[in-house]
């Protein structure tokens, strides 16, 4: 029995008429076991491996270049909520903001707090410097993060 | 003098900026089914090279000669990769484009496949930008719908998809090489050149990486011709042959400390002072500038203070932001055109360090000067700011910077040169202030935080 659902496999395989080459979705078939399973499992780099044709450490060697992916063992939590620490960011508070986030969430950056639901990261700069400080909720930007705003934001994610 | 029109964000205020309708409305896609009907591939690249376009991406490589470099008569596949991983630090004129006005960028994606014979554009996008992710899939979908996207567009025989794909938070991907081998789904380290992305570029196709700017100016080009575009901005210097010029307009971003950080369209050569007081609202909280980074991270930063040599009154605060006005002082280049204000408070031993730390985490390890170099210069600004600098400090920092980064030669790509850049033009311009620093052994307030990035 393979760790990847059958419809995370045709979404991958969905992907194949896209690029001249099969190794071309790895980052595409990453994104989707990442986001779905909150990491990628070894297993999951083994079927990956196989619906594109490729050793499983062609997949793996892909994937350790960007610290982006959870590896097996380490995961996900529901949110990830990336503070930015870039230079527009850090003049408008981006560090005392981490630092806040931290204690609030009594995790450092990396880390998922004990219920599950977020996991902290800062991240380098995000182009949001016209909201600066701004943080990145998964994918999604949010402006002009005030420690206030940070706490709403946490508490909101933490329902 | 009468005021601007902006063109590229023209329609960024509008409501649904985005769909394809309001687009279709204000005029969009007419000039992309005119140039079907009427012209040939040959005569858009001809526009676009006459029209005196620079790349919007950081080099300014002239965009209409960069096609050139294609192989004559080739049978293709030939690919388009737009480079969407704005990732240079205080950038984000590519993200208001992306997510306001998708169709413009794709209407110029449209132009510049058919004019380099291209049947297959890569929109490789930072995995950062999840809302211009979407709005752009969303604007993609429209134009399958409505047919101007796919087989045989328009009865016209030119056959062109769009793909989006995503990055994974790597500043390197934004190196046209290192989005190429990304793309194929590698590690993106970039490649050793020649040859040239235009020769063997993408599944070792020719290939052309082009910035998302860019292809808003093809499209506003195409549209309104090379005598607006070249009424905008600045003529080549006649006193340097090796100047292509500055024409058009082009989207400044302003960050850091000022009262208005935003996005502005204006013609190239506007002055960083003019930016900074006039479009940007000043500096915040009634302070002054002290430094300004024209152009993102790697450009380096000038000292606004710092007079003019033979030009009275003026300061560094004074250049131009042409592509020719910030090598004035000792800076590398226009770059992305992202302006970040440092005011008077700040300590640059603090924005350093900050800088240090961006391209250390951020270099991809393949070449040992960029890897050690920056890791380097790193340990060494984080001595500085926590108060046990060394007096050979900052000689090590200069020697380092000057070195880590002359292509071609110690590096691959360019990465090191860039993050050689702020250094060094950081220490010859405040070493009054880096000096002081050391001798006084003063701490960074930032010091005192236990945030697992302080360590």
């Amino acid at each position: 029995m393979g760790v990847l659902s059958e419809d995370i496999k045709d979404r991958i395989k969905a992907y194949i008429p896209r690029y001249p080459r099969k190794q071309a979705v790895t980052l595409p078939a990453l994104h989707m076991v990442h986001d779905e399973y909150r990491t990628v499992s070894n297993e999951a780099i083994v079927e990956i491996a196989e619906l594109l044709d490729l050793h499983p450490s062609e997949v793996h060697d892909t994937m350790s270049f960007y610290a982006f992916f959870k590896t097996d063992g380490d995961k996900l939590g529901q949110t990830r909520l990336w503070v930015c620490r870039g230079l527009a960011c850090m003049l408008r508070g981006a560090y005392e903001l981490i630092e806040h986030c931290e204690k609030k969430l009594d995790v450092h950056c990396g880390h998922t707090t004990k219920d599950g639901k977020i996991t902290l990261e800062f991240a380098e700069c995000i182009g949001a410097c016209d909201g600066a400080p701004a943080c990145l909720k998964n994918d999604v930007h949010v402006m002009n993060v005030t420690h206030d705003a940070a706490d709403k934001l946490i508490a909101e994610l933490k329902n | 003098m009468a005021t601007f029109e902006p063109t590229l964000l023209a329609r960024i205020a509008k409501p649904n900026s985005g769909k394809l309708e309001g687009y279709r409305n204000d005029g969009g896609y007419a000039t992309f089914e005119k140039v079907l009907k009427d012209k040939q591939p040959l005569d858009v690249v001809t526009q676009v090279k006459d029209s005196g376009l620079r790349g919007r991406g950081g080099a300014g490589f002239p965009c209409g000669l960069k096609w050139t470099f294609l192989p004559k008569d080739h049978p293709g596949p030939i690919y388009l990769c737009i480079n969407a991983d704005e990732s240079e630090p205080c950038t984000y004129n590519n993200r208001i484009l992306m997510e306001k006005d998708p169709h413009q960028v794709l209407e110029g994606i449209m132009l510049s496949c058919y004019a380099i014979k291209s049947q297959c554009a890569y929109f490789y996008i930072r995995y950062e930008y999840g809302t211009a992710y979407r709005t752009l899939q969303a604007a993609i979908d429209e134009l399958y719908a409505a047919g101007l996207l796919g087989k045989n567009i328009k009865g016209s025989g030119f056959t062109l998809d769009i793909f989006l794909h995503r990055g994974a938070g790597a500043y390197i991907c934004g190196e046209e090489t290192g989005l190429i081998e990304s793309l194929e789904g590698k590690r993106a380290w970039p490649r050793i050149k020649p040859p040239f992305p235009a020769i063997e570029g993408a599944f070792r196709k020719p290939t052309i990486v082009n910035n998302v700017e860019t292809m808003a100016c093809v499209t506003q080009i195409m549209k309104k011709g090379n005598d607006w575009f070249k009424s905008l901005g600045v003529p080549p210097d006649p006193k340097n042959p090796r100047d292509a010029g500055s024409y058009g307009p082009k989207l400044y971003t302003i960050a850091g400390h000022v009262n208005e950080p935003k996005c502005v369209e204006l013609p190239m050569g506007v002055t960083c002072r003019d930016l900074v007081e006039k479009h940007g609202g000043g500096v915040w909280k009634g302070r002054k500038a002290k430094s300004v980074n024209p152009g993102g991270l790697s450009m380096g930063f000038i000292d606004v203070n710092a007079p003019l040599k033979g030009e009275d009154g003026k300061t560094e605060y004074d250049i131009p932001l042409d592509f020719n006005g910030p090598g004035k002082v000792g800076c590398l280049g226009l770059g992305t055109a992202a302006i970040c204000v440092v005011d008077d408070q700040t300590s640059m031993v603090d924005v350093l360090h900050n800088v240090c730390q961006f391209f250390s985490h951020e270099s991809c390890g393949q070449c040992t000067p960029c890897r050690e170099g920056t890791g380097w210069m790193l340990k060494i600004t984080d001595r500085l700011r926590r108060g046990l600098g060394r007096r050979e400090d900052l000689d090590i920092l200069v020697d380092v910077a000057d070195r880590i980064g002359i292509i071609p030669g110690t590096t691959i790509c360019g990465l090191s040169d860039g993050a050689g850049w702020p250094v060094k033009t950081a220490i010859r311009k405040f070493r009054a202030e880096f000096e002081a620093a050391i001798k006084d052994g003063t701490k960074s307030a930032y010091t005192k935080l236990q945030m697992a990035a302080a360590h």
